[in-house]
């Protein structure tokens, strides 16, 4: 019966966008790290989704969606002129981390709604398979 | 056994149950790069239906032949996007979903015809009962 899928498919989705979430706050948690090494230095992280299929011929356009990795972003880093600062380098410079936080909290709604959008679709899948269960009653 | 008058409903039942799930993969993967949104063709199943009758007996010429619905006749589509975004991706979720929740109630309407007919063949066993 196909209504299960929806179970997988939705699943698979609410695990990429809840780790989408563990992803942004771990940026935002980061978001004021400093550093006189710019290796060193905390790089914003961004998950990549891609499309998870098992036959696409088979499942007649059934797809999940999987968690490819996560890369670290390849913005510029922040050069700060600080001689005092404990970090600071031979030049008397800190590196700041890349992440913007304006645009961690627009990924942190976005992932949120796009989380609620699949619990409901389990719930108004499960009642659907819930009043076909007692169908003839 | 195939009973031909729960026949239609079952076949648009499994229709609604399939177009469900592209609908929920559409949603699932509204933030997935270079995803194509997905739809079945309601109209395309009928089509395809058409040359399928549910083999009810016609004792008159008044008769009409009746027609159901199946999975064969539809085919996974891709939708045409409204609003493309630079990621490649065409869900626009808006769209997703009053698709789903208007699936969901054909559904649900499907669901309630059938479970009509069955109550109507219930009530002819038991004699009116």
């Amino acid at each position: 019966m196909g209504l299960f899928n929806v179970f997988d498919v939705a699943g698979s989705a609410m695990n990429a966008q809840s780790l989408r979430m563990n992803v942004t706050a771990s940026n935002l948690a980061n978001a004021g790290s400093v550093s006189g090494d710019p290796e060193k230095v905390y790089r914003a992280k961004q998950p990549v989704f891609s499309t998870f299929t098992q036959s696409l011929a088979e499942q007649g356009g059934v797809a999940g969606v999987r968690v490819d990795g996560i890369v670290d972003s390849g913005a510029p880093l922040q050069l700060r002129y600080q001689p005092d600062h404990p970090e600071a380098d031979a030049d008397g410079n800190v590196y700041a981390t890349n992440v913007n936080t304006v645009e961690e909290m627009v990924n942190m709604m976005s992932a949120s709604r796009s989380y609620k959008n699949n619990v409901e679709m389990i719930n108004t899948t499960k009642d659907l398979l819930l009043q076909t269960l007692s169908l003839g009653r | 056994m195939e009973i031909p008058a729960l026949a239609q409903y079952e076949r648009a039942l499994k229709f609604r149950a399939q177009r469900n799930e592209v609908l929920s993969s559409n949603i699932a993967n509204a933030d997935t790069p270079n995803y194509k949104a997905r739809d079945l063709d309601f109209g395309q199943a009928l089509k395809g239906a058409r040359q399928q009758s549910i083999g009810l007996t016609q004792t008159s010429d008044l008769h009409k032949q009746a027609w159901g619905m199946t999975r064969q006749g539809a085919q996974t589509m891709y939708r045409v996007p409204t609003q493309p975004s630079l990621d490649g991706n065409t869900v626009s979720t808006d769209v997703e979903q009053a698709q789903f929740a208007e699936n969901a109630l054909q559904y649900r309407a499907s669901l309630a015809f059938l479970d009509g007919s069955i109550r109507t063949l219930r009530m002819a066993i038991k004699g009116g009962e």
